[in-house]
């Protein structure tokens, strides 16, 4: 069976555009299944259910979902196999950013939308920059300018991935797609394949349902951010403003709310 | 890990990594003729070449987008027109078919809004650096003030670009194609309802040295184009050069149109008409 990973950020048309595609792909006669992968709740399978496509959902609840999606892969590319699929597509929620699904060996697509803002292709990290392909979506709702600098931001992100507009609304692009995924790599078991990026080690109290906040409930694997002190101006005019000293707030005339 | 992509087709990203500076050149682009929503012929097939207008003119659903989409997507037989097209007299190999995908044409909708937020320097400036011009400071100033030639309001370099007017947008828009566009192809939807100056835009994109394309319903605009595509029932009807009883037809509506200007001009300023 062939297997594809797609990740990117929350609402930027994962879903609609694997579904086009998908549908496509049925009528060419290849079967997909889809596994979606998400969070806290998702009303994707339907939308797939919908456009005919067999597809489940897998919700990690209280688990991250990174660690959640690795620990079930096998899991979901048997509930696959056992569909009769010749494609299995994972698609994965935008997890935490910092994560990529990626797999050595299976086709890796990566979907961003033209209304993230100009460092989005930098903050999502490695679910672009290891990617093989970046599916641009959303490009008719900014400008030819617009579209071509976003490419470039891309592009320095990726220096070898396929960078396609897309459009899963209307369709364009998404005939392509399905071509590329009819020749996602064919593997035989996902067991032993190895991710194209570690995942984010989290074994702290509040991985363990820790919900209060202090250093004392703290444990496990814990690191502290820096914040570095901002030089403080006049410490000593500070105090005396606070204090309602001359030109304070409280020093009536400057004010000027004395009767 | 690429073995994926490789399996699918040659990746231009390998040869160029950085930055788009493998803009296409083409000599001609040719629509052969398919056929209309009832499958009967198309009238004829069409040449494009860059430094050229054309016109599209029809009815909405009379067939310009799918036009336009055929171009878009090299259609090869493979639209429900039955259109194929051809680059430079040929059909394209399967390379350069699939490096031009998407990128053969650069839209102007009628969008009139810019999105992202950044100034409009620098925003051009990085379009000018993912080109490789050599001086990508220099290039962009070109451009802001090629826009400002055309907006109505001038704009200053550190405007934003989400605090533009539509007008100002627009006219920004426009220059960036014509200079800085990758794309050998240039479609504009309506530029006559955007609040710029319609016939310097026109002169820019000339000079463009691209092959343009405008859906216009303006008269004068329709007649500035060096050729009209008349669209029904899904195919192009007929094709029309433009004549010398109506170039002098142009000089005819251009005259009415600068009359119409300097009236509107005198009344914004409160200046007598009469």
């Amino acid at each position: 069976m062939r297997l594809v990973t797609v990740a990117g950020p929350p609402s930027c048309g994962k879903t609609a555009v694997l579904s086009r595609a998908c549908g496509l792909l049925a009528a060419r006669g290849v079967r997909t299944a889809v596994v979606k992968f998400d969070c806290l709740q998702t009303r994707d399978a339907d939308a797939y259910a919908a456009a005919g496509i067999t597809a489940v959902a897998a919700l990690s609840g209280g688990l991250c979902p990174d660690h959640f999606f690795a620990t079930n892969l096998e899991e979901a590319w048997d509930w696959a196999a056992g569909t009769g699929a010749e494609c299995c597509v994972i698609e994965t929620a935008g997890l935490c950013n910092r994560c990529s699904p990626h797999l050595r060996g299976a086709l890796a697509l990566c979907v961003v939308d033209n209304l993230m803002g100009i460092d989005a292709p930098e903050k999502i990290g490695p679910m672009l920059r290891l990617a093989d392909m970046a599916l641009v979506t959303k490009g008719d709702l900014v400008s030819q300018a617009e579209r071509e600098v976003y490419r470039h931001r891309i592009r320095q992100m990726n220096g070898r991935a396929l960078i396609r507009h897309i459009n899963g609304l209307t369709g364009q692009g998404c005939q392509e797609l399905a071509t590329v995924l009819s020749r996602a790599p064919d593997i035989a078991t996902v067991t032993d394949m190895r991710l194209r990026f570690a995942m984010p080690a989290a074994v702290c109290s509040y991985c363990l349902s820790e919900t209060r906040i202090g250093a004392r409930y703290q444990k496990g694997n814990v690191r502290k951010a820096e914040f570095a002190p901002v030089p403080a101006r006049d410490p000593e005019g500070e105090a005396a403003y606070a204090a309602g000293g001359p030109g304070g707030p409280r020093e009536p005339g400057v004010s000027g709310e004395r009767p | 890990m690429t073995s994926a992509t490789r399996a699918t087709a040659p990746n231009p990203a390998d040869a160029a990594p950085a930055a788009d500076s493998d803009a296409p050149v083409l000599r001609t682009l040719t629509a052969l003729a398919g056929h209309d929503k009832s499958g009967r012929s198309e009238h004829a097939d069409v040449t494009f070449r860059p430094g050229e207008v054309t016109a599209l003119l029809g009815p909405t659903g009379s067939g310009k987008s799918r036009f336009l989409y055929d171009i878009e997507s090299l259609a090869d037989a493979d639209t429900p027109s039955g259109r194929r097209i051809l680059l430079d007299d040929a059909v394209p190999d399967a390379e350069r078919r699939f490096a031009l995908q998407g990128r053969l044409v650069a839209q102007l909708t009628q969008n009139m809004n810019f999105v992202l937020d950044m100034r409009a320097l620098p925003f051009i400036r990085m379009h000018a650096e993912s080109r490789a011009v050599p001086d990508p400071d220099a290039t962009a100033r070109a451009v802001l003030a090629a826009a400002n030639d055309l907006a109505g309001e001038p704009f200053a370099d550190d405007a934003h670009l989400t605090q533009l007017s539509g007008g100002q947008s627009r006219a920004l828009m426009i220059a960036d194609a014509a200079l800085l566009s990758w794309s050998p192809v240039l479609l504009i939807d309506e530029i006559e309802n955007a609040g710029v100056d319609k016939r310097r835009a026109l002169d820019l994109l000339l000079r463009s040295d691209k092959i343009v394309v405008i859906a216009t319903h303006d008269p004068v605009l329709a007649l500035s184009a060096d050729r009209r595509l008349v669209f029904e029932h899904g195919a192009v009807r007929s094709v029309l050069r433009r004549t010398t009883e109506e170039a002098r037809l142009l000089a005819h509506v251009s005259a009415m149109e600068d009359q119409l200007s300097d009236i509107r001009a005198r009344l914004r300023r409160g200046v007598s008409v009469a």
